[in-house]
């Protein structure tokens, strides 16, 4: 079934509804009927962040009866670029308790259920059962995979939008005849290869753009109108603002959705998209790359060892926050790689450490004896070390 | 034809948003792409020469595994192929 699947008895709208959805119920399209079906459907938010703040203050608004949301973090100054259903005051808040304040002071009656929690494979199938459509606003590959296949298993519509700095793409994945994920990307970039929004930056606009996109289309698929975007792979470039679509399959041979399914339970997302699990043991070494923790490179500096510290960051950046290290930017390294004394010890850093582990493990590929990366990049340094250092 | 070059990948392509090729396949106008910008073949391509799994390619906007004649498929002048790769982004 293409559309989300809401129980056949529908609660009746109260004479409050009645005057708080007349836009709605004078459309045709919506009407008392449709204003029913919203009120009755559960939608789950995973992630309350860029793409989940437009998504679930516009659902609410519309009158969706249950919101979940799932999220394990708290408000930091750095979403609020973004993040609009955070505010200043809430710095420091779980974002679960300030997305629910905004909420429901838009929308009293809706029902908030709080997810405090990492999706994983242990918990995904038991949270998303209780829903009727999912929309997926997290931020990493393994979630989303995770999301993905929970989706395709349980039967769910998933109403899917991602961002990278002023790209989007949307689509609505895991309907009964529809593709999912899985085939359009059936496996995931190496780690490292696609910067995060926190590496990479992303316009602030933008999450509002693609996540009103996925309230949209989760709007739709609980009301069964329109044409909902299964099957399309909409893209959007805010810089051009050009809006294209794609089309997509059904990959009679997807792992997950086709015809024979390999995967047939949830899996190890974090083994799938290569990402080694944190131990204390291997957490000091990736790659054969040493991580040095920056409380340990602090009391390295201070004990007068010779250390070059390398910044890969763009120069905008140094400009923000240093530690003074040589700055080369990741991709000038190749071409610089001569202004980085061999004979000494080399310590990568960029801001959160993707970047640097990268050029780290470029400088031991070409040569470079004793090289270690900055777990955590800078910002672990402004965590650990120098809280009064900028964090951007 | 054009070329259009995701964010992720115009570092590797001198930061250009699309490059124009002249081409009568498509296998043709990623060879002309890669050997003008040598850095993207090792994100587009795997070492066997296949396109990567995380990566597709789109003849305007059909996708290229599902053309019947695959990388063979004839290309004009007005066609326009767009690289898309995955992106994670939710933050």
């Amino acid at each position: 079934m293409a559309n989300a699947t809401l129980p056949i008895e529908l609660p009746e709208l109260t004479t409050d509804d009645l005057s708080r959805y007349s836009r709605h119920l004078i459309l045709p399209e919506v009407g008392v009927e449709g204003q029913r079906k919203l009120k009755a459907a559960r939608v789950l938010c995973v992630g309350t962040g860029g793409l989940g703040s437009p998504l679930a203050l516009y659902l609410a608004a519309a009158g969706v009866g249950t919101l979940g949301l799932v999220d394990f973090d708290v408000v930091d100054a750095s979403n609020l670029q973004r993040q609009i259903i955070h505010s200043t005051a809430d710095i420091g808040r779980k974002k679960l308790d300030s997305a629910e304040e905004k909420l429901k002071a838009l929308n009293p009656t809706l029902n908030v259920r709080k997810h405090d929690t990492l999706l994983t494979s242990a918990n995904a199938l038991d949270i998303l059962k209780d829903y009727d459509v999912v929309a997926d606003g997290t931020d990493n590959f393994p979630t989303r995979y995770l999301v993905n296949d929970a989706c395709v298993l349980l039967g769910k519509p998933n109403a899917y939008g991602s961002i990278f700095r002023f790209e989007g793409q949307a689509s609505v994945f895991a309907t009964k005849d529809g593709p999912c994920y899985r085939c359009l990307y059936p496996e995931p970039p190496p780690p490292g290869l696609v910067p995060s929004c926190a590496e990479g930056g992303v316009l602030g606009i933008l999450p509002g753009l693609v996540g009103v996109i996925q309230a949209t289309e989760t709007i739709k698929l609980i009301l069964g109108i329109g044409e909902p975007l299964i099957g399309r792979l909409l893209l959007v470039d805010a810089l051009t603002m050009r809006f294209r679509q794609l089309k997509l399959r059904k990959n009679p041979e997807c792992p997950v959705c086709g015809a024979n399914p390999t995967v047939t339970k949830l899996i190890d997302y974090q083994q799938f998209c290569g990402i080694e699990p944190v131990s204390e043991k291997q957490s000091a070494m990736k790659n054969g790359i040493p991580q040095l923790t920056a409380k340990d490179l602090k009391r390295r500096i201070d004990g007068g060892e010779d250390l070059f510290i390398l910044d890969v960051r763009e120069p905008f950046e140094y400009q923000i926050a240093n530690i003074g290290g040589k700055l080369i930017p990741q991709n000038d390294v190749p071409q610089r790689i001569g202004e980085i004394d061999r004979n000494r010890e080399i310590v990568v850093h960029c801001k959160a450490g993707g970047r640097s582990q990268r050029i780290a493990e470029f400088l031991k590929q070409s040569g470079y004896p004793k090289v270690a990366n900055l777990a955590g990049g800078i910002l672990a340094w402004s965590d650990e070390v120098d809280p009064k250092l900028p964090r951007y | 034809m054009t070329i259009f070059i995701p964010t992720p990948l115009r570092p590797f392509a001198g930061g250009k948003d699309a490059v124009e090729v002249n081409a009568g396949t498509i296998a043709g106008a990623l060879d002309e792409l890669t050997q003008s910008h040598p850095d993207l073949r090792k994100h587009l391509f795997t070492s066997e020469g296949k396109v990567r799994a995380f990566v597709n390619i789109y003849l305007n906007d059909e996708d290229v595994r599902y053309l019947p004649a695959k990388e063979a498929t004839e290309v004009s002048a007005g066609d326009t192929l767009s690289i898309i790769p995955s992106i994670a982004g939710g933050c």
